[in-house]
């Protein structure tokens, strides 16, 4: 038996819902199914009653189904009924059908989706508002031609974006109006029912024709995202041919142009703002601040290409205890500050733990620039050579001449060769202090990063307990 | 100096404005004039209001506030020694162009630059300024993008941050040698310094707030930047290191590269080209591969010794058929990652084919119904069906997957 359904309007997604469930339920070919809008003009179908469900049979479908069949069922093509109807009836026997991609039926569902919804975003895009004033009140009209019946589904984007306006929007088949309060759907219109120019139309064709680069000439990119049947409701298209011809001439004036002689005032802004050489730190630093500030413009080694800054080391110039670190991490190069970072908290938990104050301290690193790897949207650490490390070397003296600590705290092995001048194994020698030639002494252990890498939590705790051990026996020798 | 019409200053303030690629109005918090009565709406993705002759989106009102500027960069049009006409809007033009365009459904919104007039604090006052008056005087809701001066206090950034969707900090070229070189006057460490202080301000406001916990607006659209490609010598390579870099670094959403292109009025320092567009176009596809398809920066551009990027074929391409002992692959069985790397094969393209996969065996047929054009494809893959077998090896391979040369549509 063959059946005519007659949808209520050519957006009817809920009849279409009904008439195919009981339809589907009943095992009817898609072969056998009229579909109808009211609006057609089909005298000579009439319409079938539907078959009853079969007691107890039940129907489920993907919410994927749903969500594509909403969106198609305002598509402009006639056997798109046919083909939703299609689809739920081979979910019945396939229910991942939605899954196969590769379905010519899925395919063509995924077009026409793709159409409405690109019909639905170039609404969006390019409707154009006319202002209409009668007297004090202001309103705004506009004329748009879809592709597909979308008016109603693209209504609530327009009252989110301009909620605060009067405003209609026109369209051959049907119209929508929002007063503030409410919306409110209407027949189709002509595009002889909208005001045909605003005020501000002249302002936007100026933006419009200036913000364009003849030099970049690319007609077939502009054409395939604003396709010729967009122009005639669109203000700006009208300039399009001409700025088009121009283009070629605009671009070869500019490059042929020869440079002219610099503009008058550019001397007096030379003279004023950038005739005084940048102001140099001097050459000896006399002081913990100068040698900071020397620090800042360091190319010693090339690590400071990819980094953000020098991070100096930071405290009081009194500080007794000088405590040296590896180099800054990805926190560290931020700030711009040593030690702010993961493996800086578990220093600054340890320390405090031990009845160290960190404001009495002077922290620094070995090597002053961060040097990294950068992977996606981290930066890996990576560790100084020993290159970099011996560049170094010329601003951790240096700090050290200026404070004259009474100890060094050598944290991991990167601090140690670099206070020592060689390699030295730190686990084994964690702990115990080596004195240098020049009477400094320097005391080993290892870098609180360490405890941060290893994986098991037990081993992690009695790590942190022997750093622990270390910062306290610090204490001591330190009074 | 006559005084100039609202018009003519958005003609001299819009061209002064164009040679900043970004216009993307997309990554802002959801918000929208329902409860407001104001206007204004961003919905995640933005929408492109219009396209130039140039093929690029007109999503923004991108304006200068004023194209006087005190800095002398060789390659921009608003450098001080450049004889262009000169303007400078008032706040208040800026407030109304951008509702009066906004209401007309013309922009997604504002994306403000400026010249640097007296002082960077002065400049971005006024600039914070306008953004302010959009967001609390009109209920604007509609996209912010603050170009951010480099030296500009603390203070103003801040707030800044507090009414822009985005806000951007352009490192102008690629290295510092190129900007000592060309801008003079400007300093990459201090533009370095800007973009981490960003980034830290950005991760401090996503964390949740203690007593409310509730997270501060504060840039929803994150941070980017810009790098003019052509005008000094940096190699490819060297251009996507530092992009690389500052992905990392500074959490950036988006580099943007901007094909030095012609401008009135050129320096003597720079001799004019034409815009080296497929140069560019080859960029952003690199970029891509390195954001969304698990390239290293290395890989992309170890091909071919002078650090340059394919002009012909794009990076994918390129690289598959430098690395062809790779291929071909089963498409029935590779990981996503591998899929990820055969040339034609969208992100997309591969997620439906691991969604089918599940389900049934991928035949030639299948996949050239799933991709846009299966000649690109079909060498570097087995599936049910199908086998390369010696194309892959075949000289011509390079040849046959080639587009045709064609006239550049630039003059």
């Amino acid at each position: 038996m063959r059946f005519t359904v007659t949808l209520s309007g050519e957006t009817d997604f809920n009849g279409w819902r009904e008439a195919a469930r009981a339809l589907a339920l009943n095992d009817v070919k898609a072969g056998d199914i009229g579909w109808r809008t009211g609006e057609d003009q089909d005298l000579f179908a009439n319409p079938t009653p539907l078959p009853a469900a079969p007691e107890g049979a039940t129907m489920n479908v993907p919410r994927a189904f749903i969500d594509k069949a909403q969106a198609v069922i305002c598509h402009s093509d006639p056997h798109r009924f046919a083909l939703l109807y299609r689809l739920l009836l081979a979910m019945r026997k396939t229910p991942h059908l939605m899954k196969i991609a590769s379905d010519p039926d899925v395919m063509a569902l995924r077009d026409l989706e793709k159409s409405v919804r690109r019909d639905i975003h170039k609404m969006r895009a390019f409707v154009r508002f006319v202002r209409v004033s009668d007297g004090s009140h202001e309103r705004f009209v506009a004329w748009f031609e879809p592709d597909h019946y979308i008016v109603e589904g693209n209504a609530p984007f327009f009252v989110r974006r301009f909620a605060g306006m009067h405003w209609t929007i026109l369209t051959p088949h049907r119209s929508v109006q929002w007063n503030g309060e409410r919306l409110s759907f209407g027949e189709g219109a002509t595009k002889a029912d909208a005001p045909k120019e605003d005020a501000s139309d002249a302002l936007w064709k100026t933006y419009f024709a200036n913000i364009f680069n003849p030099a970049r000439l690319k007609v077939k990119a502009m054409e395939a995202e604003m396709p010729k049947k967009y122009w005639r409701n669109l203000p700006e298209a009208s300039l399009i041919p001409d700025l088009i011809k121009g283009a070629e001439s605009a671009a070869r004036d500019m490059l042929e142009r020869m440079p002219t002689m610099p503009a008058p005032h550019h001397a007096k802004i030379q003279e004023r703002l950038w005739s005084a050489p940048p102001e140099a730190p001097p050459d000896d630093a006399k002081s913990l601040g100068e040698l900071r500030r020397q620090a800042e413009g360091c190319r010693r080694c090339p690590l400071w290409q990819d980094a953000t800054q020098t991070v100096f080391g930071e405290g009081p110039e009194s500080a007794r205890i000088v405590f040296v670190g590896e180099q800054p991490g990805d926190q560290e190069d931020i700030a711009g500050k040593p030690f702010v970072g993961p493996a800086g908290k578990v220093f600054d938990e340890v320390i405090e733990e031990a009845g160290i104050e960190r404001q009495k301290l002077y922290v620094t690193n070995a090597v002053k620039h961060f040097k990294f790897e950068p992977r996606g949207k981290r930066r890996i650490h990576q560790k100084p050579n020993a290159g970099e490390v011996k560049a170094c070397r010329w601003w951790l003296d240096q700090e050290l001449g200026f404070i004259k600590p009474d100890l060094v705290v050598a944290m991991g092995a990167t601090a140690a060769q670099s206070l020592l001048g060689k390699a030295v194994p730190i686990t084994r020698m964690r702990g115990t202090i080596v004195t240098r030639d020049d009477g400094l002494r320097v005391f080993l252990t290892i870098h609180p990063s360490f405890i941060l890498r290893i994986p098991e939590a037990a081993e992690a705790q009695a790590e942190r307990e022997r750093f622990l051990a270390d910062m306290q026996q610090v204490k001591e020798l330190a009074g | 100096m006559s005084k100039l019409s609202t018009r003519e200053k958005l003609a001299i303030l819009a061209d002064a404005a164009k040679y900043d690629a970004s216009c993307a109005s997309s990554g802002a918090a959801g918000r929208n004039s329902l409860k407001t009565k104001g206007i204004g709406s961003t919905e995640g993705s933005g929408i492109c209001h219009s396209y130039a002759p140039d093929g690029r989106c007109i999503s923004l009102l991108k304006i200068l506030l004023t194209n006087f500027c005190i800095y002398d960069c060789a390659y921009c049009v608003n450098r001080s020694s450049s004889n262009v006409k000169r303007a400078r809007f008032t706040v208040e033009e800026v407030v109304n162009l951008t509702l009066d365009f906004y209401k007309r459904n013309y922009i997604e919104g504002l994306f403000l630059s400026s010249g640097v007039i007296r002082s960077p604090d002065e400049t971005m006052a006024e600039m914070v300024e306008i953004a302010r008056r959009l967001r609390i005087d009109h209920a604007y809701q509609g996209y912010i993008h603050l170009k951010t001066i480099p030296e500009a206090s603390d203070d103003l950034v801040e707030q800044a941050g507090l009414y822009a969707d985005r806000l951007s900090i352009n490192v102008e070229l690629p290295t510092d040698a190129g900007v000592h070189q060309l801008a003079p006057q400007k300093k990459p460490e201090t533009i370095r310094v800007s973009m981490a202080r960003l980034r830290s301000r950005i991760e401090e406001r996503s964390e949740p707030t203690m007593r409310t916990k509730k997270r501060a607006r504060f840039v929803p659209g994150g941070q980017s930047t810009q790098m003019i490609v052509g005008a000094d010598a940096t190699t490819d390579a060297d251009i996507l290191s530092t992009s690389a870099r500052l992905y990392a670094g500074y959490r950036l959403r988006r580099v943007y590269y901007s094909a030095f292109s012609p401008i009135p009025d050129s320096s003597a320092v720079l001799p004019l080209v034409k815009p080296p567009l497929m140069r560019e176009h080859r960029l952003y596809q690199a970029d891509w591969l390195m954001r969304f398809y698990g390239f290293e920066r290395q890989e992309i551009t170890a091909g071919r010794a002078d650090g340059m990027l394919d002009l012909e074929v794009d990076p994918k391409l390129a690289w598959a058929l430098a690395n062809r002992h790779v291929f071909p692959l089963d498409v029935n069985r590779a990981p996503r990652e591998l899929l990820l790397r055969v040339p034609g094969l969208g992100a997309k393209v591969v997620d439906r084919m691991l969604a089918v996969r599940r389900h049934q065996r991928l035949r030639i047929e299948d996949l050239g119904r799933l991709c846009a054009s299966i000649a690109k494809v079909r060498p570097f893959i087995v599936a049910d069906g199908w086998s390369p077998r010696s194309l892959l090896d075949e000289e011509n391979l390079r040849a046959r997957l080639t587009p045709p040369a064609r006239q550049l549509s630039l003059f």
